[in-house]
């Protein structure tokens, strides 16, 4: 599903350049379930951008869902995210003026399906969620845990080949961040490839494949017990 | 192309940011709203000047004599001038293809007296020209008329107001006015723009009064109209010889103003003209600065509203957005706020320059039925609107160009 070689990517400093990632390898199938772990300024978050389409690398190839990405420009990559890519943010990015139905139901307006439609769908995915209830609140009437919920419902209506989450849980307390994991980990049951990134120690147990970065190369991945308990 | 999702989009932004559309808004509808009104007090400065002049004929020129001022051929100064028949038989031989209308005018003050009623009126004996050189509006009866003048008749044409005066409610019409002792038969009332003073004045034939009064062939005023078809320059070209064949006709020094002189509406017209040239292109130029203000505006605001919106543009960007679909939504949303607050700016501006206590105040400062036309206001509000869609576009242009994961670092 995900397929990097040799990424390497930098950011200019000035006149200097930052190397943030060291040419990562990197080969997720369809699927899976994996986190990448590091501390911050590991490039985890660099290397989630670059998957995710939000961000372009320097040097390597990608390959996602074995279509290489090169030459996106910015219509081109829009289509793809929405096509294959569904975003978790650590901070929801939900729209604040739009309540938490309408949230989820925009990305199908982007793949330009109709109204009534839409919101039906969103609607069942909101069910999914445990959130109908909550279906005409905006955001600010929600609390941390309901929003990622909201933002996962978002992430999912489009029915996308791989979940890509940027620290989910980083402002969520535990409980919360029980329920979002046990929600991702359905999603994945489900057949879905998610791809989470981390610094939770765990967090990443709850997921089936462990990706360690530091300063910009993989320094470990292997298994979970929970992959191995499957 | 009518996409109703769009729309809907696009007025859920509108309506969600209640605060930042009527910022945007205000600008604009305010800036047309002056617009509007400067406009509108201009034509109604030039509605009082077209006014002002609009008593008496626009083509009228006047020969009026006094005493000379300068010593000339001999003859010294002091000397009162005279006008008479043949200086205005001289004027119509020597100029017939220029001249529309010619009158001569005598004044008099006349006692005149209906019944128990009477009072002093300034009486003028003239041509039957003079109705058009003095834009007379016969409200009964007729005017004079040449045949009046052949036979030197005894009849009278008298203001509204000297009726009114005399005769009250009654009918006036072919009664006989005595005047200063002669009976004179009323055939005709009439009105005039020119104000009280001028529906408080009686015409009699020149020849009458020539007749009746001296014996003479005395006038004192020659007006003329001179033919519409000249153009302004050469109606004053026309004016200034006139003049000077007059002076050297009655021996006048060529530079002796007030022994005689020609009043030429054509010259004020040509200043009223400039004046109101002059007073146009300053318009435009506080029009064009109130227009470049609010475009100022209007863009001031985009780029606020769009850093504003930077984040929210990055999440759409990232759940799917194409950034041409982030462009129209912000250009639309901007030409639909434009539009709107253009549209109410100009109906305010047209209701207040239709209310009738402005319209009140402003004619006491020389603005009559101020009024804007409506190709005018139209024309800057396209203008707006077409600044609004550029002021809009070129900020959300750079928005949606930014990569979104810079975008989502926004706040």
């Amino acid at each position: 599903m995900i397929e990097i070689k040799k990424l390497h990517k930098s950011y200019p400093i000035g006149k200097d350049s930052l190397h943030v990632l060291k040419g990562i390898d990197l080969h997720i199938k369809e699927g899976e379930f994996v986190s990448i772990m590091g501390s911050s300024g590991s490039g985890k978050s660099t290397l989630l951008n670059i998957v995710g389409l939000l961000d372009v690398h320097d040097e390597g190839e990608y390959y996602l869902n074995g279509q290489l990405i090169k030459d996106m420009n910015e219509k081109k990559a829009a289509i793809l995210r929405n096509k294959f890519l569904g975003f978790v943010f650590q901070s929801f990015n939900l729209i604040s003026y739009k309540t938490a139905l309408e949230n989820v139901a925009l990305p199908l307006y982007y793949k330009g399906m109709n109204r009534k439609e839409r919101l039906k769908v969103a609607l069942e995915y909101l069910e999914k969620v445990g959130l109908k209830e909550w279906a005409n609140h905006l955001p600010n009437e929600l609390s941390g845990g309901q929003k990622q919920r909201v933002a996962i419902a978002r992430a999912l209506v489009t029915k996308p080949k791989v979940v890509l989450a940027d620290e989910p849980t980083g402002a969520l307390d535990s409980t919360t961040t029980d329920s979002v994991m046990d929600l991702l980990k359905d999603i994945n049951d489900e057949g879905m490839t998610v791809f989470v990134i981390t610094h939770e120690e765990e967090v990443a147990e709850q997921t089936k494949r462990i990706v360690r970065l530091k300063d910009g190369v993989i320094i470990s991945d292997e298994y979970t017990k929970a992959a191995k308990a499957v | 192309m009518f996409d109703l999702d769009r729309w809907r989009e696009i007025f859920q932004s509108i309506n969600k940011n209640r605060l930042r559309s009527v910022m945007s808004g205000f600008t604009v509808a305010f800036a047309i709203l002056l617009f509007t009104l400067l406009f509108g007090v201009v034509s109604g400065l030039s509605n009082f000047f077209k006014d002002a002049f609009a008593d008496d004929a626009q083509n009228s020129m006047f020969v009026r004599v006094w005493k000379t001022t300068k010593p000339y051929k001999g003859l010294q100064l002091g000397r009162r001038i005279q006008l008479r028949n043949n200086d205005f038989d001289y004027v119509t031989d020597e100029y017939a293809s220029k001249i529309q209308y010619q009158s001569a005018r005598i004044y008099k003050n006349f006692n005149l007296k209906y019944k128990n009623n009477a009072d002093s009126y300034s009486v003028r004996a003239v041509h039957p020209d003079h109705q058009f050189l003095e834009k007379t509006v016969i409200e009964e009866g007729r005017y004079l008329n040449a045949r009046d003048l052949k036979e030197r008749s005894k009849v009278i044409v008298i203001g509204r107001l000297i009726k009114r005066d005399l005769f009250g409610e009654k009918p006036a019409l072919m009664k006989r006015l005595n005047v200063n002792g002669i009976s004179y038969l009323i055939v005709g009332i009439f009105s005039d723009d020119g104000g009280d003073n001028e529906e408080r004045l009686a015409y009699i034939p020149v020849t009458t009064a020539q007749m009746l009064y001296g014996n003479n062939d005395y006038i004192s005023q020659i007006n003329l109209g001179y033919d519409p078809n000249l153009s302004l320059d050469a109606a004053i070209t026309f004016g200034n010889r006139l003049e000077k064949d007059l002076r050297n006709k009655l021996n006048i020094h060529p530079d002796d103003q007030s022994a005689l002189s020609v009043r030429n509406m054509a010259e004020a017209n040509q200043n009223v003209g400039q004046f109101m040239f002059v007073l146009y292109f300053i318009v435009i130029i506080v029009g064009s600065g109130t227009l470049i203000a609010g475009i100022i505006g209007i863009s001031n605001i985009m780029i606020f509203v769009i850093k504003e919106r930077t984040k929210e543009f990055g999440i759409r960007k990232a759940i799917g957005a194409k950034p041409s679909s982030i462009v129209t939504m912000v250009v639309l949303e901007s030409v639909i706020i434009t539009t709107i607050a253009g549209y109410l700016g100009l109906t305010l501006g047209t209701v207040l320059l239709k209310a009738e206590w402005l319209r009140e105040v402003l004619e006491e400062y020389f603005i009559k039925d101020p009024d804007v036309s409506p190709g005018i206001v139209m024309g800057a509000t396209i203008v707006l609107i077409l600044a609004g869609l550029i002021a809009g576009y070129l900020p959300a242009k750079k928005a949606a160009n930014i990569k979104p994961i810079v975008a989502l670092r926004a706040d």
